[in-house]
């Protein structure tokens, strides 16, 4: 076990190097002086600051010391810093993350269990009008653009009924602390979460239904069937867990579209997130913040896919007998 | 073939997916011949509601432009980036996939870790960043795209290949002499299709999807109105006008869905074996 968490973990510190290393050519993709292009458009390239830039990188040195001095920068969680927000872009993204990791784990909380819960409850009705229901609504949400979710609860949840907060974070100038904070912090929380989860809580569903209904044809089951357990039993312990193996699979190779998804998500609802870092730097063109925040995107989606490898490992019935 | 059309129009998702998908094309051609409003031009009165003018259907936006003519050309744009890109994906995809499955050994393992990286990277992230430096432009949003969805068509393509590669049929090409490519080309890839074209059907819907994304945030191409971008435009004011963000995302909603749909039921035609066993 040990040894294939060292394994993986190092498999993960080498992409998230490539992936630096990608950063180092994308900015050069750009057109123009990389030094003017990291100060960002429109007015901010003042000489100082370009001087400062080309001084820091060693932009007038040859490519590949360029390339090592930027990867020792990152490696020493230097990722430069942001003229725009006057801020070193480390600085900038440590303050937002603790928002970014707070929405994508509930979004992710709350599909991961409805997902499950509808898709079983699918696979157990099959062929029955739920099943249908739950099937149709899934394909519905699956064709969703998230953007457009979030306005929509915005006109219904907001707008028409009035029962939660639009955007934002916590209610400005309100000062709670305690628990009347927790639950200003939880009402403001639960439109962006539920936008959010409800792409992936459709794909879980009908993942889970369709892998139900493939393992319950398998021998196994008709084993345990034959020796008189109950159908609780085995739909639980036998048909269930055998199931959510895909699944589990499927949340590792999700975390990037959850990512990208809060990206989405933060804008609309102003949530202070990395997302939204990313999005403001965007309309600045502010490209060393950009591609720092890009840096931390990957890195999380590493962790989780990491994270998701020792799950099945855990979960998986067959590795357990193995070690 | 005409099996195929038969199993096809069997499907119920299959043949509600058709009917859409032909209608978007359709508007997509024939649409702006038929209502030649430029999306651009100012028409009415800003903020104009839906239903109120036969001429403008669906109302104006804050800058009194045509929402309808905006959807209308809209659905080029939605419909040709993820054709477009998809069909980049495919062209990237596949000779990666069918190289790796035939020759396998050290060339499997290099191309297979080059996939699984681009799969690794979050794919959104990279579209943004991606558009952004080489400037919102269609062709900026088709490349970025289509390089953040070919890794699974390759990984599929593998697969297909590294199973039919032993194949007695494959073997008998390889005794008579015939080079690699001609076997890649004429043997093998026919056989790995179908399941291809399924992936190919869900690729173009989330191209869409992507698409609508990276409009909305900003990243569209200037010169082109987009469903995202309108649903962006209106999102400031969607307090007093909520059809400038409802109508555009109905849109992308049910072009997705089609897609979706034809995606179940060319797996159902194409997989028939499968689709009976998934029932």
């Amino acid at each position: 076990m040990l040894s294939f968490v060292a394994q993986r973990v190092l498999k993960g510190v080498i992409v998230l190097l490539a992936i630096v290393v990608l950063n180092f050519f994308l900015i050069r993709l750009a057109p123009g002086d990389p030094a003017v292009v990291m100060a960002g458009e429109a007015g901010a390239s003042d000489q100082v600051f370009v001087k400062q830039l080309r001084e820091k990188f060693g932009l007038d040195k040859p490519l590949p010391e360029q390339l090592f001095i930027y990867v020792k920068g990152v490696v020493t969680l230097d990722l430069g810093f942001s003229f725009r927000q006057q801020a070193p872009v480390a600085k900038l993204i440590g303050e937002r993350l603790p928002a970014t990791l707070l929405l994508t784990l509930t979004a992710f909380a709350i599909s991961l269990m409805l997902g499950v819960l509808f898709g079983t409850f699918a696979a157990r009705f099959a062929g029955t009008f739920l099943d249908t229901a739950i099937t149709v609504f899934a394909l519905i949400f699956y064709a969703m653009p998230i953007f457009w979710v979030a306005l929509m609860g915005i006109l219904l949840f907001s707008v028409t009924m009035d029962w939660l907060p639009s955007f934002g974070y916590e209610t400005v100038g309100a000062n709670l602390t305690g628990l009347a904070h927790a639950v200003d912090v939880a009402k403001h929380l639960i439109m962006p979460a539920m936008t959010l989860g409800l792409f992936f809580m459709a794909t879980y569903t009908r993942m889970t239904r369709a892998s139900m209904l493939e393992v319950k044809r398998l021998d196994f089951v008709k084993t345990a069937r034959a020796k008189g357990l109950s159908d609780a039993v085995i739909q639980r312990r036998h048909v269930l867990r055998n199931a959510l193996l895909p699944v589990v699979t499927l949340a590792g190779v999700h975390s990037g579209t959850l990512i990208g998804g809060a990206v989405i998500t933060e804008t609309v609802f102003a949530w202070p997130g990395i997302g939204r870092l990313m999005y403001d730097a965007l309309l600045q063109r502010d490209y060393n913040l950009l591609l720092g925040v890009f840096v931390i995107c990957s890195a999380m989606v590493l962790i989780f896919n990491l994270i998701t490898d020792l799950v099945y490992r855990l979960v998986d019935p067959r590795i357990e007998f193995a070690s | 073939m005409k099996q195929f059309w038969k199993s096809m129009l069997r499907s119920p998702s299959g043949v509600i997916g058709l009917v859409i998908l032909l209608l978007a094309i359709s508007i997509a051609l024939f649409g702006p011949l038929l209502f030649p409003n430029s999306p651009w031009r100012m028409v009415q009165r800003p903020f104009l509601p839906p239903f109120t003018l036969s001429t403008v259907p669906l109302g104006t936006d804050a800058l009194g432009r045509d929402v309808f003519a905006g959807m209308i050309f809209g659905a080029r744009v939605s419909l040709l980036v993820g054709l477009v890109s998809t069909l980049v994906a495919l062209v990237v995809g596949i000779p990666i996939g069918a190289m790796a499955g035939y020759f396998g050994g050290k060339v499997d393992d290099a191309l297979m870790r080059f996939t699984e990286f681009f799969q690794t990277i979050p794919s959104f992230a990279l579209a943004i960043v991606l558009v952004a430096i080489l400037q919102p432009s269609i062709y900026s949003i088709v490349t970025s795209i289509a390089v953040v969805s070919w890794p699974p068509v390759a990984r599929l393509v593998r697969g297909e290949v590294l199973s039919l590669r032993t194949r007695e049929y494959v073997q008998a090409a390889v005794v008579t002499g015939q080079s690699n490519t001609w076997i890649i080309m004429r043997e093998i890839l026919p056989n790995a299709l179908s399941p291809v074209i399924v992936l190919a059907s869900l690729m173009v819907a989330t191209a869409i999807l992507l698409e609508s994304s990276l409009s909305f945030l900003g990243l569209g191409d200037p010169n082109l109105i987009s469903w995202g971008y309108m649903v962006g435009a209106g999102r400031t004011v969607i307090r007093q006008a909520w059809w400038i963000t409802v109508f555009p995302g109905v849109a992308i909603l049910i072009s997705v869905l089609g897609l979706n749909l034809i995606g179940e039921g060319l797996n159902d035609a194409l997989n028939p074996r499968l689709s009976r066993e998934g029932r």
